[in-house]
């Protein structure tokens, strides 16, 4: 026992070093499959508040662009609602949308605080929380097109995967014959991502249109995504490999909108029921 | 005592805010991230005790991983090089010349301290990157990532050791 007591004294560090390795592989591991880090995530109260803060500093430099794109957004919609008189809009409302898609969706404002593009697998934390109505699994959009999705939330503040996280894709379409198929992305570009499953009986230019399909229950049907860049029939394959460019500038995101769909826990019913069966 | 407490408390708390608040939202490429918070525990003293620089490594490691949602992966990188750094230094020491009891630039040589650094980034970045993308495959991508990333890092640890920290 004496012994043993003198080995551990003697090489204590390694054990210690051995102790915190093996701690660290196992959040990694634990991070990597079960999304179970529920706080240690940087849309904690302290983390989050210094991002924040921080980010209040590089808003003033990006406030000329961030107008103009408001400006472009704002003048849009207006051109929409000439288009549908029938129809009373409210800033960030319930916006009843029954008569056009027949689901019903909510948008909330949120401001992102941090954002990356250059690690394979990459968050945004924005600035609205459980108190604001955010949710797991809800959508994220701007004006130019999709996001992510949220993953995360606190009392204020939310973190969510963007489009440029390997761990996510979302379900897409080509506009121009709906033909669908998942967007995935290989971790390489922050400017493309990787349209699969689509046959090669399609037809697909460079320049078509990739909007959201209807099959999720995240975003809204038709909601931009990018256009094709290249197509490529890769031999002894089924499938096209298609690149997509982002509509969405990553590297220069400051405000967005959450999408909450307000019918998807009578889908997601529905659909469990069908599966019982 | 207070004063070193004092001084590495400091160096501790503000290399964490440069890494999260400046270099991580500088984005190049996905080719250069360079992280420089090991600096902490290159400068460490070579004379505390061991268990302070492990638990110290973990610490910053772990700080680091909260702020940029990758539980573990600088944890895992951090402890690692704060455990062989030991050797790391005697590996690339003479017996000869005296050491003293920091592994700084203003103590040493440049060229010592150079490849000292470079020698720990590089270790430090190649744990990190292959964790981080949790994969072997695309070896070589990753690789190449390593080598520009380490290159970027030792050249801004460097060069902020003959601006910052020059005391």
């Amino acid at each position: 026992m004496k012994a043993l007591f003198r080995f551990l004294a003697k090489y204590y560090s390694f054990f210690l070093f051995l102790l915190l390795e093996i701690l660290s592989l196992v959040m990694v591991y634990n991070f990597n499959s079960y999304q179970k880090a529920r706080y240690l995530n940087s849309s904690n109260r302290i983390t989050a508040s210094i991002y924040n803060s921080f980010n209040a500093v590089g808003n003033y430099f990006r406030l000329a662009s961030v107008n103009e794109r408001l400006a472009r957004e704002n003048a849009h919609l207006k051109s929409l609602i000439s288009d549908l008189p029938y129809i009373k809009i409210t800033p960030y409302s319930v916006i009843n949308r029954a008569e056009i898609t027949d689901s019903v969706y909510r948008f909330i404002s949120a401001r992102v605080i941090n954002n990356s593009v250059d690690k394979q697998y990459n968050y945004i934390t924005l600035n609205k929380g459980r108190k604001h109505g955010v949710k797991p699994d809800q959508g994220i959009v701007c004006s130019e097109g999709i996001v992510g999705v949220i993953t995360h939330v606190s009392e204020s503040y939310s973190l969510g995967f963007s489009v440029l996280n390997k761990k996510w894709g979302a379900s897409a379409k080509l506009k121009s014959n709906g033909t669908f198929g998942p967007l995935s992305w290989d971790g390489k570009s922050a400017e493309f991502a990787n349209l699969n499953g689509i046959p090669f009986h399609v037809p697909v230019a460079p320049g078509d249109t990739v909007v959201t399909s209807s099959y999720s229950s995240v975003f809204p049907e038709g909601v931009m995504i990018g256009t094709v860049y290249s197509v490529e029939q890769p031999p002894g394959d089924n499938y096209y490999n298609i690149v997509v460019k982002l509509a969405v500038n990553f590297r220069a995101l400051s405000f967005v909108d959450i999408v909450e769909n307000l019918k998807k826990n009578e889908i997601v019913t529905l659909e469990r029921n069908k599966t019982d069966d | 005592m207070i004063r070193y407490l004092v001084k590495y408390g400091v160096m501790f708390v503000s290399l964490v805010l440069v890494q999260v608040l400046i270099l991580n939202q500088v984005q190049f490429s996905g080719f250069f991230n360079p992280y420089i918070y090991v600096l902490f525990i290159l400068l460490f003293p070579t004379n505390s005790p061991k268990y302070a620089i492990l638990i110290l490594g973990f610490i910053l490691g772990f700080v680091i991983d909260v702020f940029t949602n990758t539980l573990g992966v600088h944890s895992a990188a951090t402890v690692f090089i704060a455990f062989i750094r030991p050797g790391i230094l005697r590996l690339i020491s003479n017996r000869e010349d005296d050491r003293g009891d920091f592994p700084g630039l203003k103590q040493n040589s440049p060229g010592w301290f150079i490849t000292y650094v470079v020698m720990m980034v590089f270790i430090h970045h190649f744990i990190l990157f292959y964790l981080e993308v949790y994969t072997f495959s695309n070896f070589f991508t990753t690789f190449y990532r390593i080598v520009l990333s380490t290159i970027f890092s030792s050249v801004v640890i460097v060069l902020s050791q003959l601006l910052v920290f020059k005391e």
